[in-house]
Order: structure tokens, then sequence, then C-alpha cells
């Protein structure tokens, strides 16, 4: 008699202890350490970080250890991770005014307080493989600067002087917080903020370029991209003040819009957002542009019925973990479903008459 | 056990999914959101499902896992020993003697008795979204009752092929009210879900929606007064290890010559039977 | 005799800019009332509130319903709006597209308003559409294709049908001849001209086109920059207009 497929519990035991053997490689190369990791692989490290939404650089390392290299895999075993743990409260925001600065630019002005820096940067490298790094060549020291960093106010505050940049609202209430609450809609600009810092990198960069390239056009300059470490603190209020706690690598962009201006308003300049855990700057730019579309309602701009401006579409898409897990998911069985569906194909066809057609393997 | 709360989730989550659950009992049909949590199964494989069983569990529980009808697909197995493993509660494969089953695209053949919960993994919640995309739209229309549209799709079925051709995920009406989604299972369970004595809790994970049907809910498959629903699977045929009549069934492809066979997709049901049969032989 | 619409001083601004002011008009059943002026006079917005696309700022519109008389519609829950919308109101877009499902079939984008009242019978329910559609000139062989296998003028048509068949005390039209070439229109009119005589319906109808009111509209409300400059019988304010703006609406429509 045929039995169904069964021992489902022992394949799932066997295919794991093959993926433990797949994942260490060959033996006889030395396995790679999570401090390896982290200091080497530094941006794979921040991606994960970023979209994982939990800042710990060496859990994100063994993260990407576990997942093979996976980003998305990684990312999923971060969330995983982070929604196991106690949540004690909120912190203040950062003073990403204040950030200890790696790299400032400013595609606007030529000059502003604080200076250009380009920092630890691919831009102007020429993408020439460099052999010697297969070889292990020994890497000197960058030059070092003679003095810190004068204070680097953002550059975009230079503006808000003249009433020339809009000015943003301070956030009094509550910050949502998608991962506490469901998300719905419509969805306030500080919970797509959110979405979009979890968002995926690939999936923001791609709607970025779209309303580059005019579905959702409206034209944006780098006004300023920064990186560096800020102070994270809290207000404890059984101790009456406040402590500092860490000290993260972020990075942000303020994209600079134009805005027509309308019947009641006068024109403007206005901001797209992009803040990143770690460094990542083509993400925190893509962020800062699709924030920036999706603002087109609230301004009152056409409606193109580009992807980038629809909140429902760019929100309900931009997590991978979701989208990774339900893409995925069709690998399941759906024998069942398949089966309803083979009735119904065979009920359509014979009462088409297709019964009368030969049927090849009977 | 292991250094995570009883059934994963801290008790704060537990409360707050506890607490849409009592919420969409108390108006059946209707899509509940809740804040879903990250699990560490991926979206799309049941983690409403888990966290509506979560929530649910209490230690002394029996639970039982299906998929397909099946306990040992691999996805029912690995949902069952995650349970196994961070609850510690027993597992069964009798669905007379589970308190609590949690299920994709399936309910069981054997009548569920008050008492018993069933949970359900739910990919799309919303009956209405492959005919409007937006959930700002798509939740006015439920507030509205606005569900010309879903019939509309319907007439369309029979228009082009004489009748409602959709197999599975068969929308129906709560209780007159809420046009619901009864998740992936084959419209031939569809009748399982009218007045059950269990509880039937819905879990969309990735969509952060709970639904549920109360014991003793009226749930009606939608249809037309001269095209009325009729539950289907496949026909002619008996299982081929119970000899069942009226169960579902899973088409087997035997050999490469054409050869198939049928056989219960309810593996506890067909066990069972086969069991009885061969101790009254 | 009842009222079916009284409007009320109706005004809806945009900011600092008119969109209608202090609109007052009563409709009587079986009457056509034509709205007229160029784009931007306020004769849309006007239709917008009026149908409850828009809300007006200040104003009343009273509606003589077939279940509760009258009522402001103004005034009612979203629920009672929409279901008024699927009863007793019926809204022509100038664009089909906008009034029909392009990707649903004719017979059922004119049976989803049955089935919106809770029509349950998949027979009387294509019965009644073909019924409909060979009214606005739809061959029923065509019933299970899609409005975009159709022409625009069939478009229109479709969407005709599925406003009229379920009966709508009140019909609003915007620009329906609009999108259409000038042969296309001619037979739509003609069309339109049957259902409302034959019927008795009540119309709420806005165009630039006087040809298109002189032909339907048994009343003419003349408007400019949001207010409405003249109103009176079509023939009389057409062939003997008060107003300059009218004197020169209609004598460039002469010179055309």
């Amino acid at each position: 008699m045929y039995v169904a497929v069964k021992g489902g519990a022992r394949a799932i035991a066997n295919a794991h202890a093959w993926l433990d053997e797949a994942r260490r490689g060959d033996r006889d190369v030395p396995e790679l350490g999570t401090d390896q990791i982290r200091e080497q692989l530094s941006l794979a490290v921040d991606r994960v970080m970023a979209e994982g939404s939990l800042y710990d650089p060496e859990l994100a390392a063994l993260a990407l250890k576990q997942a093979r290299g996976d980003t998305i895999e990684a990312v999923f075993l971060i969330r995983a991770f982070r929604t196991t743990l106690p949540r004690f409260g909120g912190s203040l925001p950062v003073a990403t005014a204040d950030m200890q600065i790696k790299r400032r630019i400013s595609a606007t002005y030529k000059d502003a307080p604080g200076g250009q820096v380009l920092g630890p940067t691919f831009d102007y490298t020429h993408r020439l493989l460099d052999f010697g790094l297969a070889e292990g060549r020994d890497v000197p020291p960058a030059p070092m600067a003679e003095t810190g960093l004068e204070s680097a106010p953002h550059i975009l505050s230079h503006l808000g002087g003249e009433g020339l940049m809009q000015a943003e609202p301070d956030g009094a209430g509550a910050v949502p917080d998608l991962t506490r609450d469901p998300l719905e809609f419509p969805a306030e600009r500080a919970l797509r903020l959110q979405a979009l810092a979890r968002g995926d990198e690939g999936f923001l960069l791609s709607l970025a370029y779209s309303t580059q390239r005019g579905y959702g056009r409206n034209h944006a300059f780098v006004g300023e991209l920064r990186i560096g470490a800020v102070r994270v603190s809290a207000h404890l209020p059984e101790l009456g003040f406040d402590i500092e706690f860490a000290e993260i690598v972020l990075t942000e962009c303020e994209s600079v819009n134009q805005f027509q201006g309308s019947k009641t308003a006068p024109a403007q300049f206005t901001r797209g957002y992009g803040l990143v855990f770690g460094q990542s700057e083509r993400k925190a730019i893509s962020m800062a542009l699709v924030d920036r579309a999706l603002r087109a309602q609230e301004l009152g701009e056409d409606m193109s019925g580009a992807p980038a401006q629809d909140a429902e579409f760019v929100l309900s898409h931009c997590d991978n973990i979701q989208s990774s897990g339900f893409l995925e998911h069709i690998k399941l069985p759906h024998y069942v479903d398949f089966q309803a569906e083979l009735e119904l194909v065979r009920k359509l066809r014979r009462a088409a008459g297709a019964d009368a057609l030969p049927e090849a393997a009977e | 056990m292991t250094e995570y709360n009883f059934a994963y989730l801290d008790e704060a989550t537990k409360r707050m999914i506890r607490r849409a659950l009592l919420k969409a009992v108390a108006i059946p049909g209707y899509q509940v959101p809740f804040s879903s949590r990250e699990m560490p199964m991926p979206y799309g494989w049941g983690t409403g499902g888990v966290q509506v069983t979560a929530a649910c569990l209490v230690p002394e529980d029996s639970l039982k896992v299906i998929d397909q009808g099946a306990d040992d697909t691999t996805n029912a197995v690995s949902i069952r020993s995650f349970f196994e493993k961070v609850a510690g509660v027993a597992t069964t494969e009798s669905t007379a003697d589970a308190s609590v089953i949690q299920t994709r695209h399936r309910i069981p053949e054997a009548p569920l008795v008050a008492g018993q919960i069933l949970v359900f993994q739910v990919p799309i919640p919303e009956p209405l979204r492959f005919l409007e995309p937006r959930e700002t739209e798509t939740r006015t229309m439920h507030a509205l009752e606005d569900y010309g549209l879903m019939q509309v799709r319907l007439y369309e079925d029979i228009a082009r092929h004489g009748e409602i051709a959709r197999a599975y995920a068969y929308p129906v009406k709560v209780e007159g009210r809420y046009v619901m989604d009864p998740s992936p299972i084959p419209k031939f369970d569809n009748p399982k879900l009218n007045m059950s004595p269990a509880l039937q809790l819905f879990g969309a994970g990735r969509e952060c929606r709970i639904y549920a049907l109360p014991p003793f809910t009226r749930v009606e498959s939608l249809d037309f007064e001269d095209y009325p629903f009729t539950p289907s699977k496949a026909a002619g045929h008996d299982c081929a290890i119970c000899g069942a009549q009226d169960s579902y069934l899973d088409e087997v492809i035997t050999d490469d010559s054409g050869g198939r066979m049928f056989v219960c997709s309810d593996t506890d049901y067909c066990a069972t039977r086969a069991a009885q049969m061969e101790a009254n032989a | 005799m009842t009222p079916l619409l009284q409007v009320e001083g109706l005004s809806k601004r945009y900011g600092a800019h008119i969109g209608c002011a202090d609109v007052d008009f009563t409709l009587w059943p079986g009457e056509v009332m034509g709205i007229v002026g160029e784009s931007g006079s306020g004769k849309s917005t006007l239709l917008n509130c009026l149908a409850g696309h828009l809300a007006p700022d200040t104003g009343r519109v009273i509606l003589d319903t077939r279940a509760h008389g009258p009522r402001d519609t103004l005034t009612m829950s979203e629920p009672e709006r929409r279901w008024l919308a699927r009863t007793d109101w019926a809204f022509v877009h100038q664009n089909p597209r906008d009034g029909l499902r392009m990707g649903v079939s004719a017979g059922g984008n004119v049976g989803e308003r049955l089935m919106a009242v809770g029509a349950r019978h998949y027979g009387d329910i294509r019965a009644q559409a073909a019924d409909w559609l060979t009214r606005v000139e739809i061959d029923t062989a065509r019933m299970d294709d899609r409005p975009s296998t159709f022409s625009g003028g069939m478009q229109q048509r479709v969407q005709i049908a599925r406003n009229l068949v379920t009966g709508p005390r009140l019909v609003f039209m915007d620009e329906p001849t609009g999108g259409l070439d000038v042969s296309v229109q001619a037979r739509l009119l003609d069309l339109l001209r049957g259902l409302v005589r034959r019927l008795g319906l009540s119309v709420v109808i806005v165009t630039h086109d006087l040809s298109v009111v002189r032909l339907l509209a048994d009343r003419l409300m003349v408007m400019k920059d949001g207010h409405v400059v003249e109103e009176g019988l079509t023939d009389q304010v057409l062939d003997d207009p008060q107003h300059g703006y009218t004197q020169l609406l209609v004598s460039s429509v002469l010179h055309v």
C-alpha cells in the first residue's frame, strides 16, 4: 500500500545538520571569528543593525556568520531576538547636531561652518579590484588631522533663518512605534520614517531612483549628509535626571526639495529626512527622497499615482522580513488548495466539453 | 525548558493578544488590528497562528498542529516542536484529545466539541483585498457593509464559467454582518465553520490582524439564490487507505504513467478509521 | 408638491479662493436643471457638494428621500450618504473610467448597484442588466465583455445604465458628453433626452456646452466666479440673456 510522505521531523533534523556543515565550509580554511566580521565587514554589520533595528555590532556579526552572509536572513535573526527583549523605556531624541563627525558633505553649499569632510568613503575611488588585498597587503594608518573638528551645526539650519526652509514641528506627543502597535493608515510622518528606517535598502533605493526618473518627481539636492557618533541618553523619572548610556554611529541625510508654494503658502524649500544606524549613506539618501515623496499629499502636490507617493504601497511593502517571509511561504505545502483547484479546473473543462479531447497519458 | 517565557512570548505581549482576541470574539468576523511581534519563524509561515496559540496555551493544554490536514508535514512538525520546546505542553495527533489545534488550510474531519480551540493560520485576512488593494478603503467598506463588489466578483465567475470558480478561501458572511476570509481552507470545509461548538480563532501575523468565530456562530458562504454554494471535493473516489467517503481527499501520483490514488488529507482521521477497521476485522 | 431637492446658502471655499458661494435653488420632481459656466466658474464644485463628494463650508442640501422624506444630506452620517448613493442618487462622470469598473464585465457593472442593495438572484440580476443595456443600445451579446474593449460612447452608455438600474430619484451628470466626438455626442444626447423624458428623471447636469442644456434642461443656472449670475427657464435664458456674462456665453456659442 502507498504510504504518504512521512518523517518530517527526521528530515528537518538532517537538513539542519547539513546546513551547519555547509556554513562551516572547508575545514582546512580557518573559521571566521565574529570579531573579524565586525571589524572587516562593518558595512554589512551596519546594514543588519539598521534593518534589524537593533544596535549591537556583536550580535549583528554573529547573525551574519550564522546566516552564511545572507543579509536578510541575518536581519531576521536579529529581529526575532529583538522581539524578546524587555523594553525599559524610550531614549531622549539624539542630538545629531552635536555628532562627532566622521564624514559630512553638502551638495548645496561649497563651504559652511564645520567644513566638508569626506571621511572613509568609496566616492572617488576607482572601482578597480585591488589584488593586493587578496594577498593581504599592509594597510598603513591613514594620516590624522592636526586638530579636532570645529562644531558643525546642520547646514539647512542656515536656510531656516531666512524662512526659506520649511520648519519641522517639534514632535511633542508620544512617538508612534510600529513594533508595538499595528501599522494603520493614514500613517503620520513619524511612523512613516520609522518604517523607512527599518525598511529594505534595495527597495528604498529603487523607489528613490524612481522619483528621480519622474515617477513622483521632486528634484532633490543632498543638503547635508553626515556620519558619526552620537550619545544616547534617557530620562529616568525615578532619579529625576538624564543619564547617558550609549554611543552609536548614525548616518543622517537631509534633502532639500523645492516647493512651488500654494494659494496660502509662499514658495519655500522643504526637507526629506533619512536617519539610519551605522554607516549607510545609500540608504539614508534613499530614505530622504522617499520621505519627501510621501509628503506630496500633505504639501498639496500633484498625486501622480507614483508608487513612491503612496504611503500604503511603500509602508506595506518596505519590510524585507515581511516580504521575504511571505514570498518564501509559497514553498510550503499547498496540497489542499491545489487539490481544490485541480478539481475545479477539471470540472470547468468537463463543462466546456474538453473531455472529448484525447488525454495523452490515459 | 528554556530561558524563554512560557510559550515564548512575554506576558505583556500575551495580554495584548488576549485583549485583541476578546475584542474579536465580541465582534465575530471583524478584523481586529493587533501589534504582531516578530517571531522566530518567517512571516507567512504561521506567525499569526503561533502568536494566537501562544496567547491561548496554558500548561495543562494538549496541542495538535496540522498543515494540509496532516500532523507530519514539515511545517506542522516545526511548529509543534517549537511549542514543545518553549511551552513544554503535551502534544497529540488525535483531534479528540487536543484542547488547542493549530491548523493551516484545513478543518479536521472529526467534529470539534465545546471547549476546544481551533487556531487558523491566515496569510491574507482581508476578503476584499484582491478587489480593492487599499486598506483604508476596505476598512471603510466593512464599516459601511458595502459588499456589492464582493458579490460582483461572484457574478463575474458565473457569467464566465457558469459557476462560482472559487475552490478555497471561499468568502463567508458572519452572523449576517461581516464578510470574512476563512483562510485558505478548501470550500469543502466551509460548512464546518457554521455553528461549531468550538472556539475558532484566526491569526494573521504579517498583516497584524486577529479575528474570531465564537462557538455557535452563524457562518454562511456567499452565493446566489439560484446558484447556491456547494462544498466540493474529488468526486467519485473513496480514501484508498481507510475507505472514507465523507472526507477531503488528497490526490497522490503513484507512478509516471498517470497512476493516481486518493487518500484522506486528515491523517488522524484516516489512521483512526484504519485502526478501527483492523480491530473489527 | 414637495421639492425633490432644496439647496440653501451653499458655499465652499478653498483657502482664499471661492469655490462656490451662496447658492440657493429648488429642483422639482421630473425637472432637469442645467448648470453652465466656463471652467473654474464653480459649477463642478457645486455639483460635487450636492452629490456628497465634497463637504461644503456652509449651507443645506435637503433631499426628499424615498425612505425618510426630506433630509439634509450634509448632516447625514457617511453610511447613510453611501446608501443614498446606491439608491436615491446617481452620478454620471465625464470620464466613464471614473464611473465604471474597467475590470468587470458590462453586465457586472450594471448589476453591481442591484447587488449593493441586496439583490441575490443571479438570473434576475442578469435579466435586469440585460434590459438596461438594451435600453442604452448596447447589444446584449457584449454584456460579458469588459468596458475596456468598448468605444468611449459605449462606455458612457454603460455608465448611464449602471446609474439608472436602481431607479434613482435624482441623477447628477458632470459633462456627460464631454470627452466624446461630435457625432457620438449627438447620439448620446439623443439617448439621454429619450431616457429623461420617458422615465421622468430629475437631473442636475453640469456642462460648458450650451447645446447640451438647450436639448435637455428645463431650467438653467449660469455661474461665474463661484456665484450664480442668472437663473431661469432654459429658452428664456438662452434667447434673452439678461446678465452681461450670459450674453457673452451665448454669443460665443452662436459664433462657433
